[in-house]
C-alpha cells in the first residue's frame, strides 16, 4: 500500500488497537487530504491520542494499515521522524531548559545545520512572540506560552505533516484563537495539520474532521456536509417553561436530544420526516405555549446525532 | 550515529543538571561526606581501647612496662589478672579489646633479646588491630635499649588474623563512592524523562537510542572523575594515602568504574517504572557491592559462590585495580584480568541498554 494518489497525506485503513480487554480503537479507516486541517473530534477516551500515537509510530497497531506520506507505518517510523512534527497533549518539553535552549535540542535533534538552525529559531522567536522570553525557563510560563512554545519546537525543522493532540486543552479562549491563526498560517504555507480537539468551535474551523465515538469512527466529511445531512432534523423550541416543556419533548418518538441553550431548547430529531409537527401536536396537547421553528444544524448536533443511536437521553446543555 | 544530534543530548544534560541544585551539591557533597565518614572512622589514632593486663612477671621493670603502655594514651587499664586465659575469656566476652601478657620471666627474655612481651588483640575489629600494631612499635625506652627492641613485643591476633590498614579504605572508597552516585544519577535519568513526559516528544523525533543513552552517560563521566579528584585529594591530603603507582593510572581505572557503573544505571533505567522504583533497584546493587567487593571484608575469606557473584560486580575489580595501583604501585597492564572484566561488564550493560530503549510507547 502506498499513497500513490498524491494528494492523501495518511491514509488508513482498518485501524485497531487492543490494550488487553479494551478496544481502544476499532476498524477505524481515514482518508487525510494534504494542505488540509483535519479534526479529530471525541469525547475523552474515544481513541484520538491512541490513533494520532500510532500514526506517528509510536504505538504498534493491533491491526490494520497505516500509509502516511507514502511511508508504512510502524515500520518505517524512522523515516517519518524527519518529516513529521507531533505536539503531546502534556506539555513535553524540558521544563527546566529556557525557551531558547529547548528550541535549540529540537533543532539539533532535527539535525538542522548550525546555522541554519540559528536563523530558524530566531525567526520562530519572533513568529511566536518570545524574543523578551528567550532566556526563561519553559517551566515558569503560562498554559497559553507553554502551547505556543510546544508549536514553535513541533514545526521547527518544517515538517509536512503536523500531529496536534488536544494543543488548547488548557489554554485561554484568547490564546486559542490566536493559536489557531497559526495553525492556519501553516496550512498555508503548504502544511497537513491533524489536530483533536474536543471543542465543537475548534472542529468547526477544520477543513475535514473525523468523529471517533469509543474507538468507532462515527463520521466523517467537511462540517458543512456534515450539517448537511442533518438538514431538518434540527428545530428550536422557544417556550415560557423550558424545563417543562423539554420534559414532553423527550416523550416523544423521534426525538434524539433535547438541550436547553439560554431561553430555547434545541431539538434534535432522528429523521426529517413530520417529527416537527408531531412536535407542536405534543406541545399543544400537554398545554404548553411554545414557538417551534425550524434552525440551521451546527456541529453540535452532528456530534450529538452520530454518537447518539440509542434512544432520546437527558442532555446536560 | 550523528555527532550533532548526540551533543544535542549532552548539552541538554548538561544544562538541566547545572539548574538542579541537589544533583549538583550531591556531585561534591556525598565524596566528602563519605571520606571524612569513613576516613575518621578508621582512624588508627585510637585511644582508650580497655586493655587486659597479665603480669606474671611482678618486678618493678614488669610494672613500668605496664605504665608505659597505658602511658600512651591507646588504652586504658580495665583488667587485672594472673593467666593469659583469663585475658582470653575477658575478651571473649567482650570486656577487653586488649590483652597484654608479660610472662614470669620478662627480664631474661629482654636481656637475650627474645620476645618478652605478648600482645593479644580482638580482631573482630579492625581498628583494634591497627591500634595493637601501633602498640607493638612503643619503643621500651628506659627498659633496654639494646638493637633489638623493636622485636620486644609480638602481637598475635584473634578472629581475623588478617591485618587491614586505613590505606586500604580511601582508594576503595573511590570505588563506593562512584557506585552509589553514578548508578543512582543515570538509573534516573531515563525514567525521569518518562515521568515527566519528556520522552513521549523525544521518541517522536529522529534522535536514535544509542546517541540518546551515549549522549545522556558521557557528561557524568566527567563528574565521575571531579569525584575521583575530590577523594583523591583529600585522601592524601587528610589521610596521608600513599601513590604507589602512576596518577594516569588510577584515573584510568577510575573510568572504567565510572563507565560500567554508567552502563548498568542506564539498563536499571530502562527497566524501572518511576524514578522510586530506580532508586531502589539501585540499592540492590549498592548493598551486595560494599559487602561482597572486599572493601568491607577480605574477598579470599568469603565462600566460592559469594564470590562468584562478587565477580559480577564492577566494584570488586575496580578495587584489585586502585590497589594495585595505589598501593603496590602496579600498572594497569599487570592487571589486565580486571580491567578486561570491566570492560567486558560496560559493554554487556550498555548494549543490553541500548536493545532494552524501544522508541515505541508499547
Amino acid at each position: 500500500m502506498a499513497t500513490n494518489d498524491a494528494g492523501l497525506a495518511i491514509r488508513v485503513r482498518g485501524l485497531t488497537k487492543r490494550f488487553g480487554a479494551l478496544v481502544a480503537v476499532n476498524d477505524v479507516d481515514l482518508d487525510v487530504p494534504r494542505r488540509n486541517v483535519y479534526g479529530f473530534l471525541g469525547p475523552n477516551g474515544s481513541g484520538k491520542s491512541t490513533t494520532i500515537r500510532m500514526l506517528c509510530g509510536l504505538l504498534t497497531p493491533s491491526a490494520g494499515e497505516i500509509d502516511v506520506l507514502g511511508l508504512r507505518i510502524p515500520e518505517q517510523a524512522e523515516q517519518l521522524r524527519t518529516r513529521i512534527g507531533y505536539m503531546t497533549q502534556k506539555f513535553s518539553l524540558f521544563e527546566d531548559l529556557t525557551v531558547r535552549e529547548n528550541l535549540e535540542f529540537l533543532a539539533a535533534v532535527q539535525d538542522i545545520p548550525r546555522a541554519r538552525a540559528r536563523k530558524r529559531i530566531d525567526e520562530l522567536v519572533e513568529q511566536y512572540h518570545f524574543h523578551d522570553r528567550q532566556k526563561q525557563l519553559a517551566g515558569t510560563m503560562s498554559g497559553g506560552q507553554k502551547q505556543r512554545l510546544a508549536l514553535a519546537g513541533a514545526v521547527i525543522h518544517e515538517p509536512e505533516l503536523l500531529f496536534l493532540d488536544e494543543p488548547t486543552s488548557a489554554v485561554d479562549p484568547e490564546s486559542r484563537r490566536d493559536f489557531w491563526e497559526k495553525l492556519f498560517e501553516l496550512a498555508d504555507a503548504g502544511t497537513t495539520l491533524l489536530v483533536s480537539t474536543h471543542y465543537m468551535d475548534e472542529a468547526e474551523r477544520c477543513h475535514r474532521i473525523a468523529i471517533l465515538d469509543r474507538g468507532v469512527l462515527v463520521a466523517d466529511g467537511t462540517p458543512d456536509t456534515l450539517t448537511g445531512e442533518l438538514a431538518g432534523r434540527t428545530l428550536v423550541v422557544d417556550a415560557a417553561q423550558p424545563r417543562k416543556a423539554k420534559a414532553v419533548l423527550l416523550g416523544i418518538a423521534g426525538v434524539v436530544s433535547v438541550a436547553q441553550i439560554g431561553n430555547v431548547l434545541r431539538v434534535l430529531l432522528a429523521d426529517n420526516g413530520d417529527a416537527a409537527a408531531r412536535v407542536d401536536a405534543a406541545l399543544r396537547a400537554a398545554g404548553i405555549e411554545a414557538g417551534v421553528s425550524a434552525s440551521q444544524a451546527n456541529l453540535e448536533d452532528v456530534f450529538v446525532s452520530a454518537t447518539r443511536a440509542q434512544p432520546a437521553r437527558e442532555e446536560a446543555a | 550515529m550523528k555527532l550533532r544530534r548526540l551533543m544535542a543530548v549532552m548539552v541538554k544534560e548538561l544544562r538541566q543538571m547545572r539548574r538542579d541544585r541537589i544533583t549538583l551539591a550531591m556531585i561534591v557533597g556525598i565524596p566528602v561526606m563519605q571520606l571524612l565518614l569513613f576516613g575518621y572512622a578508621i582512624n588508627t589514632n585510637l585511644r582508650d581501647l580497655s586493655a587486659g593486663f597479665a603480669d606474671q612477671a611482678r618486678t618493678s621493670a614488669s610494672r613500668a612496662l605496664v605504665m608505659d603502655i597505658v602511658a600512651t594514651g591507646v588504652v586504658s587499664p580495665a583488667l587485672e589478672v594472673a593467666t593469659p586465659q583469663e585475658l582470653v575469656d575477658a575478651m571473649r566476652r567482650g570486656e577487653i579489646s586488649i590483652g597484654v601478657v608479660i610472662p614470669p620471666d620478662y627480664e631474661r627474655r629482654r636481656a637475650e633479646g627474645r620476645e618478652a612481651v605478648q600482645i593479644l588483640v580482638d580482631g573482630s575489629d579492625n581498628a583494634v588491630q591497627s591500634a595493637a600494631a601501633q602498640l607493638a612499635q612503643m619503643p621500651l625506652d628506659g627498659i633496654s635499649s639494646g638493637p633489638l627492641a623493636t622485636r620486644a613485643i609480638s602481637v598475635t591476633g584473634f578472629y581475623n588474623p588478617q591485618r587491614r590498614s586505613a590505606v586500604n579504605i580511601v582508594p576503595g572508597l573511590i570505588g563506593v563512592i562512584l557506585t552509589m552516585t553514578m548508578v543512582l544519577f543515570t538509573a534516573v535519568a531515563i525514567v525521569r524523562e518518562r515521568e515527566r513526559g519528556n520522552m513521549e516528544l523525544l521518541i517522536a523525533t529522529p534522535v536514535s537510542s544509542a546517541e540518546l543513552m551515549i549522549g545522556k552517560v558521557l557528561p557524568y563521566v566527567a563528574i565521575g572523575l571531579v569525584q575521583t579528584t575530590v577523594v583523591l585529594a583529600l585522601g592524601m591530603w587528610l589521610f596521608d594515602v600513599p601513590l604507589g603507582g602512576s596518577l594516569l593510572h588510577a584515573y584510568l581505572a577510575a573510568c572504567l568504574l565510572i563507565v560500567a557503573n554508567l552502563a548498568l544505571g542506564l539498563l536499571i533505567s530502562t527497566g524501572a517504572q518511576s524514578q522510586f522504583q530506580a532508586m531502589q533497584m539501585t540499592f540492590f546493587i549498592f548493598l551486595p557491592s560494599i559487602l561482597l567487593s572486599g572493601f568491607m571484608f577480605p574477598f579470599a575469606g568469603m565462600p566460592k559462590v559469594v564470590q562468584w557473584i562478587a565477580e559480577a560486580l564492577p566494584l570488586t575489580h575496580f578495587l584489585r585495580l586502585i590497589r594495585g595501583v595505589m598501593l603496590r604501585g602496579a600498572g594497569l597492564s599487570e592487571l589486565w584480568p580486571d580491567v578486561l572484566a570491566l570492560l567486558g561488564f560496560t559493554s554487556v550493560m550498555m548494549t543490553a541498554a541500548i536493545l532494552r530503549f524501544r522508541k515505541r510507547l508499547d
